[in-house]
């Protein structure tokens, strides 16, 4: 009985195992749905924001996504995270929201004093790979699923290693008014 | 007879059908070792025969009066023949790989660097604006050694033109190289010989072996920066190439695309296969590729381009006028 059990249990880790790691090379998940970053709109009030990452447990996806980011010049502005022209990405302070839908505008509509759309120019599958990357860098998604190791030399820590930073703010930093 | 219908098999890519000094040495060196190991196996198996048919005379045992088994004559000759016959392939082997790792001093200097899953050729120049850029498409000239200098953006990966030399790995930060020289003009296809991911199999190139006069006239035009279209269908492809997900990867020279994700395609036309000679190099299959990529390579770092039939057609005869 004891072996039984255990057997089950094992099972259960592998599939976990596998789901991790499944690679859906044509898969096009939905892009994100528009997303408000107001409380002032017409009509009812829509649902709060709920949709998740199609790839928030599938640490290829986001490998794949720590590849592009690099690929695509995304440190030019942002640094490793640190930031530099752009804001910084490993804290927990987010202008535009921390929420999947959110960095997902972001990237793919672009935003004010400098951040270009990349919406036409990346597909979707893409993008969310990206956004699960950029959520890694400050702990918001699972350990277990974020990158650990860097193809080059690098003096932060790993994604893996980092701890879940509780987004603190929404909204534009003080830091960053003199920007506008 | 076998060998030739082993040739015949092969094709193209075979390490039988030698188109240079390095690959004549090896294929010497493979002969030697195949005739040599062929009359050995014969030899056992007769030597097994004759075991099986002839009956060990009454009273002779293998066993000696002391209790002990020792060889007997026989086996002490050929474990002494086995023994002189490695060590003279050790003696050929050396001989032969001796000469392939030092190329003289004029070779022709070229750099590979292998990508998942494509290969990117760089002919350097002392003059930035002569260096040529291009990809799975190795020009040489005939009769003069090439210096390949490898190297690796990823994984590591191996490169063999087996008509040529032999292998070579291409290991990520770090630099090796591997010289050989073409006798016979022609077209050889290589591969990746080092398990690279998934589509290790579709990670071919070719050396393409030009007499020195036309080598020199490929490599002219290769410099040249694309030319601006023709007005038209071209010109609306070209602002769908800038545009479109293309640009966020690939270079073209001329243009405002400049990224070194993905081949440069400055002189896409002019190559004879697409997806690192894994297609044709046709309209129809160009087409093919661009839509869906993931169908011909699944999991090629090429993400599939969303265009309008259109968009599609008009891309399509802007990237064939990149000769």
């Amino acid at each position: 009985m004891i072996l039984v059990r255990i057997a089950a249990a094992l099972l259960v880790l592998a599939c976990g195992g596998c789901e991790r790691e499944a690679r859906r090379f044509d898969d096009s998940p939905p892009p994100a749905r528009p997303v408000t970053m107001s409380e002032l709109e017409p009509g009812p009030r829509t649902m709060a924001s709920t949709m998740r990452n199609p790839y928030e447990g599938n640490a290829w996806a986001i490998s794949q996504g720590k590849r592009l980011f690099s690929q695509f010049n995304c440190v030019g502005c942002h640094g490793q995270g640190g930031g530099a022209i752009g804001p910084p990405l490993m804290d927990d302070e987010w202008i535009y929201g921390s929420e999947p839908e959110n960095v997902f505008a972001t990237i793919a509509q672009g935003r004010p004093n400098g951040m270009p759309a990349f919406g036409g120019k990346l597909n979707s599958q893409q993008i969310w790979q990206l956004v699960g990357y950029v959520q890694s860098l400050s702990g918001l998604i699972r350990k277990d699923v974020a990158p650990g190791r860097d193809d080059h030399m690098q003096r932060k820590a790993q994604e893996q290693s980092t701890d879940k930073m509780e987004p603190a703010s929404s909204g534009i930093p003080a830091s960053a008014e003199g920007r506008q | 007879m076998i060998l030739s219908l082993l040739q015949g098999w092969v094709g193209a890519h075979s390490a039988l059908e030698p188109a240079g000094p390095q690959a004549g040495r090896i294929h010497a060196l493979w002969q030697f070792m195949w005739v040599v190991s062929a009359l050995v196996f014969l030899a056992v198996v007769g030597a097994l025969l004759y075991a099986a048919l002839h009956r060990r005379a009454a009273g002779q045992s293998a066993v000696n009066p002391d209790g002990v088994r020792s060889a007997t004559r026989w086996v002490s000759i050929a474990t002494g023949v086995s023994i002189a016959i490695l060590i003279a392939f050790l003696g050929v082997n050396f001989v032969t790989a001796r000469p392939l790792t030092s190329a003289p001093g004029d070779a022709l200097q070229i750099s590979v660097t292998g990508y998942q899953w494509w290969w990117s050729v760089q002919y350097p120049s002392a003059t930035p604006s002569d260096q040529v850029t291009t990809a799975n498409e190795i020009h040489v000239p005939v009769g003069r050694p090439v210096v390949m200098t490898l190297s690796s953006r990823d994984v590591i990966h191996s490169f063999w033109p087996a008509n040529l030399v032999g292998k070579r790995d291409l290991i990520p930060g770090n630099k090796s190289s591997i010289w050989f020289q073409a006798d016979t003009p022609g077209v050889y296809r290589g591969q990746c010989a080092e398990f690279c991911g998934h589509q290790h199999a579709k990670m071919g190139f070719l050396v393409v072996a030009d007499p020195p006069a036309q080598f020199e006239a490929w490599l002219r035009e290769q410099r040249d920066s694309a030319p601006p279209p023709p007005p038209g269908s071209a010109t609306r492809g070209q602002e769908v190439f800038l545009a479109a997900s293309c640009v966020m990867c690939h270079t073209i020279r001329g243009t405002p695309a400049g990224s070194r994700v993905g081949p440069d395609l400055t002189h896409l036309a002019s190559r004879r296969t697409l997806a690192a000679a894994t297609l044709e190099n046709t309209r129809a299959n160009l087409a093919a590729w661009i839509s869906d990529p993931q169908r011909i390579k699944p999991g090629t770092l090429m993400p599939p381009a969303d265009l309008t039939p259109a968009d599609l057609a008009a891309l399509l005869d802007y990237l064939e006028t990149l000769r």
